[in-house]
């Protein structure tokens, strides 16, 4: 018990149906990394696990009644990692460092990742680790024209495993596939499953450093192409989810920041699936990182050095039918007015990029 | 109380996580703490002006919101305001309103 994490990361696995959840979890967990995991798994039984913990959790979504509309939280999910953490402490489970939870095919991933912040014994002993999302190789493309629960999740992943890619023609993961991928989350890292691959570690041993880490890496943070979503043909897709890179020339006010995003959250909060980003902070020498999904948003993270494009703040909304350029000039608006005021830096008023060629 | 937007319980929210003196800490630096909160109250009032409400420091632990008729309430930090102040006014307060920003960009240049 002694190692048990102070905040022990919870990995949630998600996916749509018949994407291959059970099987990539079935073959991390034989992995002796993960020999220290629970699990929570939403369907009964599913896997047979003699040494990790197996917890049963109905599809029950709790609607609170307190009048906020945004508030699900999922009671039994809840009290299954209260009861986790309260025999770890006891000493009647083996000690844990990690959980990972497999949601079913249909379940919306935020929930559990606010369930996490939300509960008030929870968010002291655990936080939001990695998301994994399996993506079907051959029907991948078919779910993501038609179901927006399958975009809601590949756009809220960390981290995108292509599954049964050799089942697909030609035995590799289909070109329109990847590409439609890249346009919805573009920092997420695609792994493709083999048999015996990607390794547990490479998806689900995650720290904070590594999430500062991992929004510099080259295939990380900055997407190759942000785009709005239009298929080869120039038609727009059924759904709107969208990303695109909001760039600022010159430091940023973190209050005015703060303002901005927490009244943009509060409004629109479900349709902004994800922000991530650098921003170049006024009075501050290094990039601060911030990570939010939804109405979530993490501790923002000092990053320790300026990436190679240099100094500037880059952030990456992933958005649900939001106008792009009304974004980026509320953005910019919001951003100004929180100089001018100070009187620092009056020509250094932050104009916002457009970084997407258009 | 809005658990979703992170808020619950009212402390730690992620505003208050930057590495300005004032933000981070709460014992030590009492004055730059004030003066972040002052700060905060400043950026806050530029938008609310638009929906004729105003934010106060209230005793440096808490913040209070006001219309101009006397309608109030006590907010404990960013996440817990904008409920509040659209309970507050009866209107959306949404950064992407066009008129708003069209506001937000006048008072910047002027």
């Amino acid at each position: 018990m002694a190692d048990a994490p102070v905040f022990t990361p919870v990995h949630l696995l998600t996916g749509f149906l018949g994407s291959g959840k059970t099987t990539l979890l079935k073959r991390l967990l034989a992995d002796p990394a993960l020999a220290d995991t629970a699990v929570l798994i939403n369907e009964f039984g599913e896997v047979g696990l003699d040494h990790h913990l197996v917890e049963r959790i109905d599809e029950t979504m709790v609607l609170l009644q307190s009048g906020c509309v945004c508030c699900t939280v999922r009671g039994e999910l809840a009290d299954a990692l209260r009861d986790l953490h309260s025999r770890r402490e006891r000493g009647l489970v083996p000690p844990f460092t990690r959980v990972v939870i497999e949601s079913t095919g249909l379940a919306d991933p935020f929930p559990v990742l606010s369930t996490l912040k939300s509960d008030p014994v929870l968010r002291h002993h655990f936080r939001a680790g990695s998301v994994v999302t399996t993506v079907d190789a051959v029907n991948g493309l078919a779910q993501l024209d038609t179901y927006v629960e399958s975009n809601r999740q590949a756009a809220i992943a960390d981290r995108i495993v292509l599954t049964k890619a050799d089942l697909a023609a030609d035995g590799a993961v289909p070109a329109a596939l990847m590409a439609r991928l890249a346009q919805i989350n573009p920092d997420a890292v695609r792994h493709v499953a083999t048999a015996d691959g990607p390794a547990a570690e490479t998806l689900l041993g995650d720290t904070e450093a590594h999430r500062a880490g991992k929004l510099q890496s080259a295939s990380g943070f900055y997407c190759d192409a942000p785009a709005t979503l239009l298929a080869a043909d120039g038609t727009a897709h059924r759904s709107a989810i969208s990303s695109f890179v909001v760039a600022v020339d010159g430091p940023v006010d973190w209050t005015g920041f703060g303002v901005w995003l927490t009244m943009l959250l509060n409004r629109h909060g479900e349709r902004v699936l994800r922000v991530k980003g650098i921003l170049d902070i006024a009075g501050e020498e290094r990039p601060v990182a911030i990570h939010g999904v939804q109405h979530l948003v993490h501790p923002p993270v000092h990053l320790a050095a300026w990436p190679p494009e240099g100094r500037g703040s880059r952030i990456v909304f992933i958005v649900d039918g939001l106008d792009a350029n009304l974004l980026k000039r509320s953005f910019d608006a919001f951003a100004r007015a929180g100089k001018t005021r100070e009187g620092a830096q009056p020509e250094a008023a932050a104009q916002v990029r457009n970084v997407q060629s258009s | 109380m809005c658990s979703l937007c992170g808020v619950l319980g009212g402390n730690e929210h992620w505003t208050d996580a930057a590495a300005r003196p004032g933000v981070f800490t709460r014992n030590v630096e009492r004055i730059d703490r004030r003066r972040e909160r002052a700060r905060r109250v400043a950026a806050a009032n530029r938008v609310l002006a638009a929906f004729g409400m105003s934010l106060s420091d209230w005793q440096g632990s808490s913040f209070v919101l006001a219309t101009r008729t006397g309608k109030s309430e006590i907010v404990e930090d960013l996440g817990h305001l904008w409920p509040a102040a659209e309970r507050l006014s009866g209107r959306a307060c949404d950064p992407l309103d066009p008129d708003l920003i069209r506001r937000m960009e006048e008072d910047g240049h002027g």
